[in-house]
């Protein structure tokens, strides 16, 4: 009787389990969790989090997780954009560093004039930031154009940009390098008197926005019906050029904004070495949110999750005292193991060897 | 009597599910033009397949002249050792080379090759067979028609004694073809064995010698060309005897009403597909039809229609008034509905789920800023499951995970849901099981009893003479006839199809 009684409620506990681990955001998941854990084990006091003051005098929140939170910015917001743009083009851009450059340059000029240290802002800040969104849209506009009506692959199609973005950059700030005054830094670090990275207030900005516009709009079934089969989306009324265009102006604004956070961290902007390979960080964000670079899911969550699990990933090399030089070895490694896990063929081969275990089992039980 | 230079005997090949080829036969001889035709499905492609190696064949023996024993074909590359050479539709050549290493590439095994030698070679192989290019000419610069008899003089260079010509017609314009038959004339007179397969009668009846008919995976026959006159190919190819057909046509006329209702209109329309001008009005409550042979043109008619593709001339017209349909969207918004050919290329989107499917071109009507609820896309995908009777897991179900048949009930629950005026659907039947058949058609013959006008569309004759109260005749992308009433019978569409006017 109680063997009887037992049996339903441990099939019921692992139905549950089975229902979580198909769940399209359980891997992605998984993983920030497996690197957090570890990163406590590292470094035990890695969750504690206190309220400090920086050299000002201002309150500010001080703490592993606010760190992570706070440089993940850039790349969530880019991770939005390139969700899209993967899902609709069924390629990457590769670009995103790069017209950054171009964006940071705009602002930077806006800011400062022609001057290296000016000693006030020569334009408004909204100006800067809507000039900055306006010129990565213009250079979305223009990936977009070679995509979507000219039907060049993204990446070959992205990689004029990718190659040509940073001498833009330096041009658009008339070769010089400015540094504007401090209160344009407010955007990249602290308001004065609220002690949470203004950074991660944007994030969260950005992220309620994407959400709305997925809630809202058809963004997320237009761009995925496209992404999966463009010939028979246009028979069904979609216009597959028009969609994929808008995603990679979207592309566009995500590094509008990505660029001002960027440039008011440190108020200057050097077009040569700012966000050094980002682009990368980015699609494996996209990648690692369990989204197929072939096109066709738009898993936003998942995304956005990946790029926090870089960065901590990152976060948690540094911590480590891993050289500079060799993080992008150990990351490689690690996203080696961590996109492996997802491929088909490795799943195959775990689910197999579960069905022969469980026959195995089944083969014993009969037997007793 | 002359040794035949190919003979395939009682080849057998299946697919999961499908009996491609049962015990076909088939001969070649030298210097012959042999066709090989048949519709949809007739085995046409498998049995070339199984001669390139492309699949291996379950039973049968393949010999070639010269080869006392059966050969065994175990890929492309063996057949071309055995002197088997095929040209596609699809160029397979690399563009990007020239004229010259196209003919040579991949060819010889010397570590050095000698351009300049190879170069004049392909210009003496070039002017002997007649192909006006230049050995040294970027293979892309050359038209269609030049790149197949480029892929040909290759074929040709590399000794082959069996030619195979899968559609080389089908891009080609009037004078390209007369071109490409020049050269069949003349690797004819030099003994090479032509097969051609073509859906386009006038070229076969042009051309070729012998005519094997394939239907339904089964030889039907090989006949000589001058002993078949059209009417009786087109019979054999639809699988239909003539004069035995006892006319099942027996539907109560739905055309008595004296107000009938133009519901669409076309005058001379066109589209850059090829399909050539043609008038064609559907009624309120009718269900019409377009028939003819594989390639003839009844798809394109709808499509241009439809706005899938770009209408080069004349006009549409919905319930009297002119329109201008530039793309699906404009089509769908005037109360067009079109259910695509294609299933898997056209219709479904994989990767989406049935409730997404369903939903899909209503959503598009609706924009992009008014997206359903899950709650209203819900509670559309549970109507229509329920009424077409679609079996699914659920309403997330990808759809890609659904049997053929009712993949087709979703695409056509997407249309329905949108209550369009008139709905064209090409090929609802095709590669679906009997039931479902059964149910579109009698689903069909409802729709227009409530005041749909239907297009119909079917490779099978007898679907749409169940269906179809009036149906256009279409050959070689013209439209060639229209038949009504006590004239839609299958040997007045054959005669029809086939240019042939039945002497009483």
């Amino acid at each position: 009787m109680t063997k009887n009684n037992i049996k339903p409620s441990t099939q019921r506990g692992v139905s549950v389990f089975k229902t979580i681990s198909k769940h399209r955001l359980f891997i992605p998941i998984a993983f920030l969790m497996f690197l957090l854990l570890l990163n406590i084990f590292i470094k035990p006091g890695f969750l504690r989090i206190s309220l400090g003051r920086d050299s000002s005098g201002n309150p500010v929140l001080i703490g592993n997780l606010v760190n992570i939170l706070n440089n993940a910015t850039e790349l969530v917001i880019l991770a939005i954009g390139m969700t899209l743009v993967t899902a609709s083009s069924k390629g990457q851009d590769i670009s995103v560093g790069s017209t950054i450059a171009i964006v940071g340059g705009v602002i930077m000029r806006v800011l400062c004039g022609n001057e290296t240290q000016p000693t006030e802002l020569k334009a408004p800040i909204i100006l800067a930031f809507l000039l900055g969104c306006l010129a990565g849209m213009v250079c979305g506009a223009f990936n977009g154009i070679l995509v979507a009506k000219f039907k060049i692959q993204p990446m070959v199609a992205t990689l004029i940009l990718f190659t040509a973005g940073r001498s833009i950059g330096s041009m658009a700030m008339g070769g010089l390098k400015p540094k504007a005054v401090s209160s344009f830094g407010y955007y990249g670090n602290f308001i004065p008197g609220f002690p949470i990275p203004t950074p991660i207030l944007i994030t969260i900005l950005v992220v309620a926005i994407t959400y709305i516009a997925l809630k809202k709009t058809n963004l997320g079934l237009y761009t995925r019906a496209v992404g999966i089969n463009d010939r028979s989306s246009r028979l069904n009324g979609l216009n597959p050029a028009k969609i994929k265009f808008m995603a990679y102006v979207i592309m566009g604004f995500c590094v509008g904004i990505a660029g001002f956070v960027q440039s008011s961290r440190v108020q200057t902007v050097n077009p040569y070495t700012i966000v050094p390979g980002i682009e990368m960080d980015v699609i494996l964000a996209v990648a690692l949110g369990g989204n197929s670079l072939g096109g066709g899911t738009v898993n936003m969550a998942g995304s956005i999750i990946g790029a926090y699990t870089l960065q901590t990933l990152t976060s948690m090399l540094t911590t480590l005292n891993v050289n500079t030089n060799a993080v992008p070895v150990f990351k490689a490694v690690i996203i080696i193991l961590l996109v492996a896990i997802q491929t088909p063929a490795v799943k195959n081969f775990f689910s197999n060897k579960a069905k022969v275990s469980k026959i195995i089992s089944n083969q014993g039980k009969e037997s007793a | 009597m002359q040794e035949p230079l190919l003979t395939m005997k009682n080849i057998y090949k299946s697919f999961p599910g499908v009996r491609a080829l049962q015990n076909v036969n088939f001969t070649l001889y030298e210097g012959e033009i042999h066709a090989l035709m048949g519709e949809n499905g007739a085995g046409k492609s498998t049995l070339i397949k199984v001669l390139t190696g492309v699949y291996p064949m379950d039973g049968g023996e393949i010999y070639i002249k010269g080869e006392n024993r059966p050969v065994h074909i175990k890929s492309p590359q063996d057949a071309h050792k055995h002197g088997i050479s095929t040209v596609y539709q699809e160029i397979t050549l690399c563009p990007n080379l020239t004229v010259a290493e196209n003919l040579f590439i991949g060819r010889n095994d010397e570590l050095l090759v000698d351009w300049k030698k190879n170069n004049s070679r392909a210009e003496g192989i070039l002017e002997e067979l007649g192909i006006p290019a230049k050995p040294t000419q970027q293979l892309s610069n050359c038209s269609i028609a030049v790149q197949q008899m480029v892929a040909i003089a290759r074929a040709v260079d590399m000794d082959c004694k069996v030619l195979i010509l899968d559609e080389p017609t089908s891009s080609l314009d009037d004078q390209e073809v007369t071109k490409l038959f020049l050269l069949m004339r003349e690797l004819k007179s030099r003994g090479v064995g032509i097969i051609f397969v073509t859906h386009f009668l006038e070229q076969m009846y042009a051309i070729c010698d012998k005519i094997t008919v394939l239907r339904g995976g089964e030889l039907v026959g090989e006949y000589k060309v001058m002993d078949l006159p059209r009417v009786e190919l087109v019979a054999k190819m639809m699988g239909k005897e003539l004069g035995d057909l006892a006319d099942i046509h027996n539907k109560a006329q739905t055309d008595n009403e004296n107000t009938k209702e133009v519901i669409i209109e076309t005058v001379g329309l066109a589209s850059n597909s090829g399909v050539k001008p043609f008038d064609f009005k559907a009624y309120k409550g009718e269900v019409t039809g377009f028939a003819g042979l594989l390639g003839s043109g009844r798809s394109e008619c709808v499509r241009a229609i439809f706005g899938a593709d770009k209408v080069t001339k004349g006009k549409i017209k919905i319930k009297g008034n002119e329109v201008n349909i530039t793309s699906p969207l404009k089509a769908m918004k005037k109360g067009i509905g079109y259910l695509p050919e294609d299933r898997g290329r056209d219709g479904i989107i994989g990767d989406l789920s049935v409730r997404e499917n369903i939903v899909l071109a209503l959503q598009a009507m609706r924009g992009f800023f008014r997206p359903f609820t899950k709650a209203q896309a819900q509670a559309f995908a549970d109507e229509y499951i329920s009424l077409l009777n679609i079996k699914t897991a659920s309403a997330d179900t990808p759809v890609k995970s659904l049997s053929g048949g009712n993949q087709q009930k979703v695409i056509l629950a997407r249309w329905l849901l949108t209550h369009p005026d008139y709905l064209i659907l090409d090929e609802p039947t095709r590669g679906i099981d009997i039931g479902t058949k059964v149910e579109i058609q009698k689903l069909v013959l409802r729709l227009a009893s409530e005041g749909m006008s239907v297009t119909f569309i079917s490779a099978e004759i007898e679907e749409m003479l169940r269906t179809c109260s009036r149906l256009i005749v279409m050959r070689d992308l013209f439209v060639v006839g229209e038949l009504e009433g006590d004239d839609m019978t299958q040997d007045k569409i054959m005669y029809t199809i086939a240019g042939v006017n039945k002497s009483e």
